[in-house]
């Protein structure tokens, strides 16, 4: 009894040691969160995130960490589960207290955490390319916009390619819907007529695609070169491709530009049929620049993995994370409303040898890539945007967004500001 | 025995050489035989380096004008996106393949091989899409004459996508000398249609009527094509050509519409087939047994990756891999089920809403647990060459071959399955059990013993449609929740604890699917089979083939 009473009591000292070791270690670290899905059907795209950020913390701790303090990341596991990222979100803000998050990749689960941001005045970086409408006080956009990824691409296969039959397929969500209204208000905005545009839309992890590459494959031989414009996500893409090349239609009769398959998710495949096939992003793993070089060497002595691959979502969070350095060097402080402040105009080198500025509607700027599937699961740039292009907001394309404009900077500071109105409304989802 | 032994090493010695010595001559008589010097296709091959794409489209035509037949070797290179400089030596090209260890490497020029090099003293030759099909065209122009019929009618068929003027001449010479009638049909159509493109009026009208009732994707573009109207104004000048084109086009899209139809049977079918296959374990778990395994998905997705694990094993051999997959996956599959079964089911018999919850719970844990083994990013999984493909039956017509043998793998074991349980001890002691434990208890049969191995039948059948979906989907960790809902209705819609019911229910509700979807699109086509389904379950609660009599009576 007595030996028990002992042991207990030294565990006690023990812990109560720990709490001190923590909250001495708490004063001196700046929490960096991290709100990616590490389990779940996300799994597969986040948990990449989750380790890039990491080694972006490790590597800025090597540096001599951040006004003087280390970086600290505090982990939450949101299991692909949009309620949970908003409790996680809160979790991470209300008893972790971190100074920013670096999370999310679908539309729906930074719709989830949004009001919990805007409520608590968090800091989020959102590295996924998105549909845009939306500009949050609280959010900074590191992801493409639809004007820097999906109208560059449309121009791309018009002008270079010379088609003149879309195909707009999708997955049946958010991003893709509202990426497909943009995409056909913009290609009838330049005369291209209703029966040369076909949309279609198939469920979450769709794996049978006969009839609908068959139909695609119908609707190719009206006499003009047709295209596809896929905004398919995640699981579905393999199948799709597969059924692509079963079907015999290959790049150079029926190429697919895809928004949403890049070289994380081509190294689950084979593709010597998919050659030739096209994605439009702002960073390939393939371009040619030192700070790419050094960036790849990094990532992959971090995840001690020689075949690992690196894609656009990383290259987001490497600007963001840099930019949320600067800003904070810059602020002097980790406050959320000094650091939105500072970062405003902060520029930082993007890793295909340019350089990112963030804009006052809280996204930045990119170079637009077009790049053709090799045999090795990398893209060959076969097209890019001269300079770096602007994030759009709201797109110009639509109806009810036309007007609308996105300045956080004074004196406007309104992340929706209808112009003709002259009205901010103040709504964000 | 000692000197025959002697006598065998030096015979093989003597071959050796002997086929050495062949191989060199065959190789001086390859430069014998090349009509230029190596300069000539240096010259553009240099340039290839660092032309940007336009410049290599008129360096590949170049190149395609010399007569030489080495060209053949480097534009079949470059197409294939094989072709490498080396960074060392200037003026030497390879054609790089994947050898049994490392890559190979042939000079283009001598055709001398270097094995075992490392891909980092070379740079390729990158090509893009418009290159690819100049090259492809050329290609094809350049093998119209190849001794080989099935090069042949590559190229011929590769020629209908060609809108080059200049091709016609080596067509009609082609044409002439071409003794093989498909072949033949093959050249007339691509000739036809550049005529069609390029003739007069009248040769014009003539070649589009030999069109008629041609299914090929290509002949329809290409009708379509006169027939687009821009502005108002016909983009095809002549009228009478626009008159041929809509008749012949009329008379293709009849054909076309058929063959449509005959297509959309075929999805229908084929998706049936892999209903079934993911069905038809769970026909044993749930529909002979009454277990309610929410973890039938799982034991697919533990046979997908017994496929990727037996593929990393033998990567040398992707085309015999399924073969041994399916009775790996079977024991895989099997023995996880068996585990499941004595752990945690046999406890819970009579008590369903603890067994799906049980089963929900391993589901998860086999889906983390992959992840944490094989990590949560896809997997990929070849697919063996003669997996690949279709088999052409018309130009509108082609039914894929991995569907193909899906459909064939289906039935295979859909009869296996049928004889095991009609045929066997093994079967007739299982639906003993099932039909009275007590009475077959007392007859001396283990039922528990009976009931592992039932469970895991029906998981290691599980584990082979794993082998076939890993053909068709993502191998991850969620292939599984993909079917699971899907076999569940396929089992419950067919009548439960019925054979007979899975198939005709797995056929049906594929080719309900694959005719819907066409006008009503995916999302709309699901939903309205759930919709058909739970009307159809308000009535026959039992399903299309229930058991009657008193094994019905539970």
């Amino acid at each position: 009894m007595k030996k028990y009473t002992k042991s207990i009591g030294v565990g006690f000292s023990a812990m109560a040691l720990s709490i001190g070791a923590t909250l001495v270690q708490a004063a001196d670290t700046i929490k960096v969160g991290v709100l990616h899905s590490l389990s779940g059907t996300m799994a597969i795209s986040e948990t990449t995130l989750k380790d890039t950020v990491l080694m972006l913390v490790e590597e800025q701790n090597k540096k001599g960490g951040l006004l003087g303090k280390k970086l600290e990341a505090v982990v939450a596991d949101p299991a692909s589960n949009w309620p949970l990222f908003a409790e996680k979100a809160r979790e991470l803000l209300e008893k972790e207290k971190v100074d920013v998050v670096f999370g999310c990749w679908t539309s729906v689960s930074r719709k989830s955490v949004l009001p919990v941001f805007e409520e608590l005045n968090g800091l989020l970086f959102y590295p996924v390319q998105y549909e845009g409408e939306e500009s949050s006080k609280n959010v900074f956009y590191t992801g493409a916009a639809p004007n820097q990824q999906a109208i560059p691409a449309v121009d791309y296969l018009m002008n270079e390619v010379g088609v003149e039959r879309w195909v707009l397929a999708g997955t049946d969500y958010v991003y893709p819907r509202t990426t497909n209204k943009i995409l056909e208000a913009y290609l009838k905005a330049k005369g291209v007529a209703e029966k040369d545009i076909m949309i279609n839309y198939t469920p979450f992890g769709h794996s049978d695609w006969q009839s609908i590459v068959s139909d695609i494959k119908k609707f190719g031989t009206a006499g003009s070169k047709t295209a596809v414009v896929s905004t398919i996500n995640g699981d579905a893409n393999v199948p799709f491709y597969k059924e692509l090349a079963n079907q015999g239609i290959s790049a150079e009769d029926i190429p697919v530009v895809a928004f949403s398959v890049g070289e994380e998710e081509l190294s689950g495949l084979d593709t010597k049929p998919l050659v030739g096939h096209l994605a439009a992003w702002n960073y390939f793993m393939s371009v040619d620049s030192d700070t790419n070089t050094d960036f790849i060497d990094s990532w992959k002595a971090f995840i001690k993995d020689a075949d690992r691959v690196t894609n656009d979502p990383m290259e987001a969070h490497y600007i963001g994370f840099n930019m949320w350095v600067e800003a904070v060097k810059k602020a002097g402080s980790t406050e959320v409303d000094e650091v939105s402040d500072a970062i405003i105009g902060v520029t930082v080198p993007n890793l295909s040898g340019g350089f990112a500025t963030m804009m006052p509607n809280h996204h930045i700027t990119k170079p637009v890539l077009i790049g053709e599937i090799q045999d090795d699961g990398q893209f060959e740039t076969v097209w890019q945007t001269a300079g770096a292009v602007m994030g759009d907001a709201w797109s110009d394309f639509l109806d009810g967004s036309k007007d609308i404009t996105a300045d956080w900077t004074a004196p406007l500071a309104c992340g929706n500001y209808n112009v003709k109105t002259g009205k901010c409304s103040g709504q964000n989802y | 025995m000692r000197m025959s032994s002697v006598w065998l090493k030096r015979l093989l010695h003597v071959t050796a050489v002997m086929t050495l010595l062949t191989v060199n001559t065959f190789m001086i008589a390859r430069e014998s035989l090349a009509a230029v010097p190596d300069e000539e296709l240096l010259a553009p091959m240099a340039e290839l380096k660092s032309a940007n794409f336009s410049k290599k489209a008129q360096l590949v035509v170049d190149l395609s004008n010399i007569e030489d037949e080495r060209v053949l070797l480097i534009l079949k290179g470059m197409l294939g996106g094989d072709l490498y400089y080396s960074k060392q030596s200037a003026d030497s090209f390879f054609v790089l393949s994947s050898g049994e260890s490392g890559y190979l490497a042939q000079n283009v020029l001598t055709a001398e091989m270097l094995s075992d090099i490392s891909k980092r003293d070379y740079k390729k030759i990158s090509v893009n899409n418009s290159l690819r099909r100049l090259l492809r065209e050329t290609l094809a122009s350049l093998q119209l004459r190849s001794p080989n019929v099935e090069t042949r009618i590559d190229a011929a068929r590769a020629m209908m996508k060609s809108d080059d003027e200049s091709n016609i001449k080596p067509l009609r010479q082609a044409l002439q000398a071409e003794e093989s009638a498909s072949v033949k049909k093959l050249l007339a159509v691509s000739e036809s249609m550049l005529v069609a493109r390029y003739g007069s009026s009248h040769e014009r009208v003539d070649a589009i009527g030999r069109l008629k009732g041609e299914l090929y994707p290509e002949v329809r573009s290409l009708l379509a094509g006169f027939l687009i109207e821009r502005d108002g104004a016909f983009l095809e000048a002549d009228s009478d050509v626009r008159k041929a084109a809509a008749e012949a086009l009329a008379s293709i899209e009849d054909l076309v519409a058929f063959n449509k139809g005959v297509e959309n049977v075929y999805f229908g079918i084929s998706l049936g087939a892999v209903l079934l296959l993911a069905a038809v374990g769970l026909s044993i778990t749930f529909g002979v047994m009454g277990v309610i395994n929410m973890a039938h998905g799982e034991m697919i997705m533990l046979g997908a990756y017994t496929t990727f694990v037996i593929q990393q094993l033998m990567p040398n051999h992707i085309d015999y891999s399924l073969l041994v997959a399916v009775p790996a996956a079977f024991l895989v599959s099997g023995l996880v089920g068996v585990i499941i079964e004595r752990g945690v089911i046999r406890h819970l018999y009579g008590r369903p809403l603890e067994t799906l919850l049980a089963t929900f719970g391993i589901s998860l844990i086999l889906q983390q647990a992959v992840r944490t083994i094989f990590s949560p990013l896809n997997q990929s999984v070849s697919t063996p060459s003669w997996m690949s493909g279709s088999l052409e039956i018309n130009g509108a017509l082609s039914l894929t071959y991995n569907r193909l043998y899906i459909i064939i793998f289906s039935l295979m074991v859909l009869f296996a399955l049928a004889m095991l349980l009609r045929k066997t001890l093994f079967g007739l002691q299982m639906r003993a059990v099932t039909q009275n434990r007590r009475m077959a208890s007392s007859m001396g049969i283990r039922t528990g013993w009976l009931d592992a191995l039932t469970f895991g039948l029906g998981s290691g059948i599980a584990g082979i449609a794993g082998v076939a979906l890993s053909q068709l989907t993502n191998v991850g960790p969620n292939l599984g929740q993909a079917y699971i809902i899907d076999s569940f209705m396929v089992v419950v819609f067919g009548g439960v604890g019925n054979l007979v019911g899975t198939f005709v229910g797995a056929m049906s509700l594929g080719i309900a699917n694959k005719m819907m979807e066409p006008f009503a699109g995916a999302v709309l086509a699901k939903i309205l089979v759930l919709v058909v389904i739970i009307l159809f379950i308000q009535k026959y609660p039992r399903g299309m083939f229930a058991l009657k009599g008193r094994a019905a009576e539970d």
